[in-house]
């Protein structure tokens, strides 16, 4: 093989176009100070946007850096979606951190930061340079989580997003280090090369899965690595919730979908039956935790515990069929979650952000047009059709049927109809229930669209289905080999 | 035959007309008014051209008409629409009945009255896509989409307990769904399509067959509703505002039935021939357990729901028979049930809105005020007996005459509802209508109006001629019919009935 003393740079040119902005970015910030804040934050947007082009349009099937840097179709399909995420947590939060005085030009540059590191997780192809993917996003979110230092709340979120995910990163580079020590390589590919001649895998190997899986359900927050979510959903500003619940989720569970698929794809039994645990377990605590909560935020929290269970259902499918579902299920929550999370931000009585649910009440008189895309997507998000959120299911059901995986479909089933009942509640508090105090309207354009984008996904997906499907299939296909 | 698709457009007009509605400007009273002629308009429009299909619909064939099919999600799941003899007719009643529903709803909502309008038609879309999907996934979707609407119908415009009738409704009929979802995903990967047509001619093995009964059972059965998962009924019902409840009796509760009618029979008859006895042990505990319940309500929406109970139960017992009068009943029951159990409703809702109570003990006498509408309640009574020369007789006979053929003892017993709908329907007649009229409250009450008479007067006619005259409906469904039993018997490797022959 030939090897050149430059590498190539093209194929990580979106990241490295980041890091670039994201450096100017932060001396511009610095000279000019905090009124920068919303200036930065187009340009932040801007460049993510401009980034997602070159994503798009970049090369394309290429492994660089001494094979620890990949890009394909799987790595393009995650990074537009983590991409799309960051774009809409910033685009929703300049009303909020306006109120509540966070105009730090901080925020942005953190929030792009998190999303470089995303970006780098999910183009990783080796054990070491997925951990600094995953450090320089995780780092970048404990500071977000703990952003407005002077509550209490949001410290205490910092502070336990901080010691936990430190725990799950040692989980992490243990299982890592397991898995080198019992492999002798840290490469993926190299990896699922050893365990492809029907290698029995050492125990060594099997509890490197574990811990390695166990780190990764944490970041994605599975059962039983969730404690975490509904606190730091609760106590972090409303505005790093919806940036939590979007770009991060994506990223881990892509990077989840990667690791189990490329360096472990031969020891499908040996993962399979601890994800099935994992999604089990998720699907039924997210169903059941949510029924009791009457804060928004931590419900939004026991919804994503519910929704990454299913996920993990078509993930433990085993297939490429599994991928794909996945791919598809991230694809919709996501834009089902941009809503969600306009709602929740929106949601102001007399200038103070309130997170009862109750303070929706009446929200269908009030508010008309806020309360049926957000019916709608409560409706999607427990997955009735026609909405998107049911194709969503649809598709892991399909790809868990195929597998055999029947008990576990009728878990999916049971906990789907436990969740619709809490989501139905929230549809029942809008409509059914006479008003206490009206809620500002959304007053920015920005949020209103971003509102309208998602309501306008989450019905009219079911026209033309075919183009994001087929995106996911090429992304799935390129990670099996 | 024009190729213009007159199918998708008598599904999707209503929801056209609902996105019209949207777009409605103005202050609340123009808005409602708008919102109520624009709907009237859209069903109007919505039940002329259903009645193309029907006056374009060859009787001669049972292959599916006015067939669409475009790809959607992949090549085996496709938009794949059509009918044929059977799901015609349920096409037709659900059109004929929206006008009339939009109508009785005229002056009793008041709150809301755009969102009450886009409901209605978007539960109308979902109703006819239900009976005219040819593919199993279309169905599905249409199927639980009707979900939404009604949620929110009985929701937001119902009575008191609204709700806790609303929640119960929507999650009985959700966990069954789920599992029929299931079933579809095993049977996709079994036939490798969920085209209903190809499913249809596809043999599954006989364990899967019995495991795919049971998971459709669990949608259909709450649907129907059979006992013993009939209790969201008639809390649907009472709490439901009046053309709620008339469009669940009258058409949603059917999609269970037609469901029987299109998967479980056709898809998996072995199973299905294993599980007959216990449909008709189900049917008639139905009929006899509601049927005395149905005696002992004290409200009436409820008594009718009881009743509803009951005459699904003939349903049922009549498709299981696999004979040409059971089927053929089960389906003129249906229909004729359709309009029935809707007109009685209706009958409720005029009374209603004039006393708002709906305590049959709150009434008497109302033959001294209102002699108009004791004769169209008295004529839906009759028929909701089972009188000859009404509807309402020539399904349960036919369904009796099949029953007859196939059990005995399930037919005796059977048969025993038919005395109890007579004891539990004329006690209410005569409770509400006939004796002195002594409470203070009705002695101003009002017979009814214009409006009220052109909402009742088409369903009483419908019910005499088809009473009379039955033929119209029968010869639609003959054929179809015929094939299903033909292909049936097929499949069980029975001797073919000598009548039968003819078509192949």
């Amino acid at each position: 093989m030939q090897y050149n003393d430059i590498p190539n740079f093209l194929p990580a040119l979106p990241e490295i176009f980041m890091s670039v902005i994201c450096m100017g970015l932060l001396l511009l910030g610095v000279f000019k100070g905090d009124k920068s804040t919303y200036l930065i934050s187009w340009l932040v947007i801007f460049s993510l946007f401009v980034t997602s082009l070159l994503c798009i349009f970049g090369p394309n099937d290429k492994i660089i850096f001494s094979n620890i840097f990949i890009v394909d179709d799987f790595s393009i399909f995650s990074k537009v979606l983590i991409l799309i995420g960051a774009i809409a947590a910033l685009g929703m939060s300049f009303n909020y951190i306006r109120n509540e005085g966070m105009e730090k030009f901080e925020y942005p540059i953190l929030i792009m930061l998190s999303t470089l590191g995303m970006m780098m997780m999910v183009s990783a192809n080796d054990l070491i340079s997925l951990y600094v993917g995953l450090e320089l996003q995780s780092l970048a979110l404990y500071v977000l989580a703990a952003f407005k230092r002077d509550t209490l709340k949001s410290s205490e979120a910092g502070l336990k997003y901080f010691v936990l995910g430190a725990l799950s990163s040692g989980m992490l580079l243990y299982g890592a280090s397991l898995i080198y020590g019992f492999s002798g390589t840290t490469n993926f590919e190299t990896i699922q090369a050893m365990f492809d001649s029907n290698n029995e895998p050492s125990l060594g190997i099997i509890v490197g899965i574990v811990f390695i899986i166990s780190a990764m359900a944490f970041k994605v927050s599975a059962v039983p690595f969730h404690m975490w979510t509904p606190d730091v959903y609760e106590g972090s500003t409303t505005s790093v919730t919806a940036f939590l619940s979007m770009a991060p989720k994506v990223a881990a569970m892509c990077l989840f979908i990667r690791l189990v698929y490329v360096p472990f794809y031969g020891l499908v039994p040996e993962w399979q039956q601890v994800v099935i645990l994992i999604s089990a377990a998720s699907m039924i605590v997210g169903a059941l935790a949510a029924i009791r909560q009457t804060n928004i935020k931590r419900l939004m929290a026991y919804s994503s515990i519910g929704h990454m269970g299913f996920a993990l259902l078509g993930l433990s499918a085993g297939t490429q069929q599994g991928v794909e579902s996945v791919l598809i299920y991230m694809f919709i929550y996501l834009f089902m979650n941009i809503g969600v999370f306009v709602v929740i931000l929106s949601m102001r009585v007399n200038g103070v952000m309130v997170e009862n649910i109750h303070d929706l009440s009446g929200l269908g008189k009030n508010n008309p047009f806020l309360a049926i895309i957000f019916g709608i997507l409560m409706f999607s998000l427990a997955g009735i059709p026609p909405l998107a959120g049911f194709f969503a299911k649809f598709y892991v059901f399909l790809a868990a049927v195929d597998s055999g995986l029947y008990i576990l479909c009728i878990i999916g089933v049971i906990s789907s109809v436990i969740g619709a009942f809490y989501y139905l509640r929230i549809v029942k508090i809008m409509y059914f229930d006479e008003p206490e105090d009206t809620l500002e309207k959304p007053s920015s354009a920005s949020m209103i669209s971003l509102l309208g984008i998602s309501g306008i996904f989450t019905i009219f997906f079911i026209v033309a289905p075919t183009p994001i499907i087929s995106w996911a299939q090429h992304a799935a296909s390129s990670i099996i080999q | 035959m024009t190729s213009w698709p007159i199918l998708s457009i008598i599904t999707f007009l209503p929801l056209v007309g609902a996105a019209f509605l949207l777009l409605i400007r103005g202050d609340e009273k123009t808005v409602a008014r708008n919102a109520k002629y624009l709907a009237l308009w859209t069903t109007i429009i919505t039940f002329a051209l259903s009645l193309i299909l029907w006056v374009r619909f060859d009787k001669s064939t049972y292959e599916f008409q006015f067939v669409e099919k475009t790809s959607w999600l992949s090549e085996n799941i496709s938009y794949h629409m059509g009918i044929d003899g059977i799901s015609l007719l349920f096409i037709i009643l659900s059109t004929f009945l929206m006008p009339i529903c939009i109508l009785a709803s005229w002056v009793s909502i008041k709150s809301r009255v755009r969102e009450y309008m886009i409901a209605f038609l978007v539960i109308e879309t979902a109703m006819i896509g239900v009976f005219s999907a040819l593919d199993f996934l279309i169905f599905y979707i249409f199927f639980e989409g009707g979900l939404i609407p009604m949620f929110l119908i009985i929701g937001i415009w119902g009575g008191s307990n609204r709700i806790y009738a609303t929640f119960k409704f929507f999650l009985y009929t959700l966990i069954g769904s789920l599992l029929m979802l299931v079933a579809i995903i095993v049977m996709y990967f079994q036939a490798g399509t969920t085209d209903i047509p190809s499913l249809m001619a596809f043999s599954f093995d006989l364990t899967l067959q019995k495991w795919l009964w049971i998971a459709f059972f669990a949608s259909f059965a709450v649907k129907i509703p059979m006992w013993p998962v009939h209790t969201w009924l008639p809390d649907a019902h009472v709490e439901a505002p009046t053309a709620g409840s008339v469009i669940l009796a009258a058409v949603l509760l059917k999609m269970g039935a037609y469901g029987f009618l299109r998967f479980s029979i056709p898809m998996l008859p072995n199973a299905t021939e294993y599980f007959t006895p216990l449909v008709f042990i189900l049917s008639v505990i139905a009929i006899i357990y509601a049927s005395f319940v149905a005696l002992r309500q004290a409200d009436m929406k409820k008594l009718v729901a009881y009743s509803s109970v009951a005459h699904m139960g003939f349903v049922t017992i009549g498709i299981f028979t696999f004979t040409q009068q059971g089927i053929e009943g089960g389906l003129f029951q249906m229909i004729s049930h359709g309009l029935i159990s809707g007109a009685l409703f209706l009958c409720v809702g005029v009374i209603y809105d004039r006393m708002h109570t709906r305590l049959i003990e709150k009434y008497g006498g109302l033959v001294n005020r209102m002699p108009k509408y004791a004769f169209l309640f008295l004529l839906f009574t009759l028929a909701n007996v089972g009188l000859p020369g009404t509807s309402g007789f020539i399904g349960e006979f036919l369904v009796l005459v099949g029953i007859f053929k196939v059990n005995t003892w399930v037919a005796v017993f059977a048969t025993t509802g038919v005395v109890l709908s007579a004891a539990y329907a004329l006690s209410l007649y005569r409770r509400v209508i006939f004796g002195e009229l002594v409470k203070l409250e009705l002695k101003e009450i009002l017979d009814i109006n214009r409006r009220e008479i052109i909402l009742l007067l088409p369903l009483a006619l419908a019910i005499i001629i088809f009473g009379v005259y039955p033929e119209p409906l029968l010869s639609v469904m003959h054929t179809s019919v015929d094939n299903l039993i033909y292909q049936n018997s097929l499949a069980l490797d029975l001797p073919l009935n000598q009548n039968l022959v003819g078509i192949k």
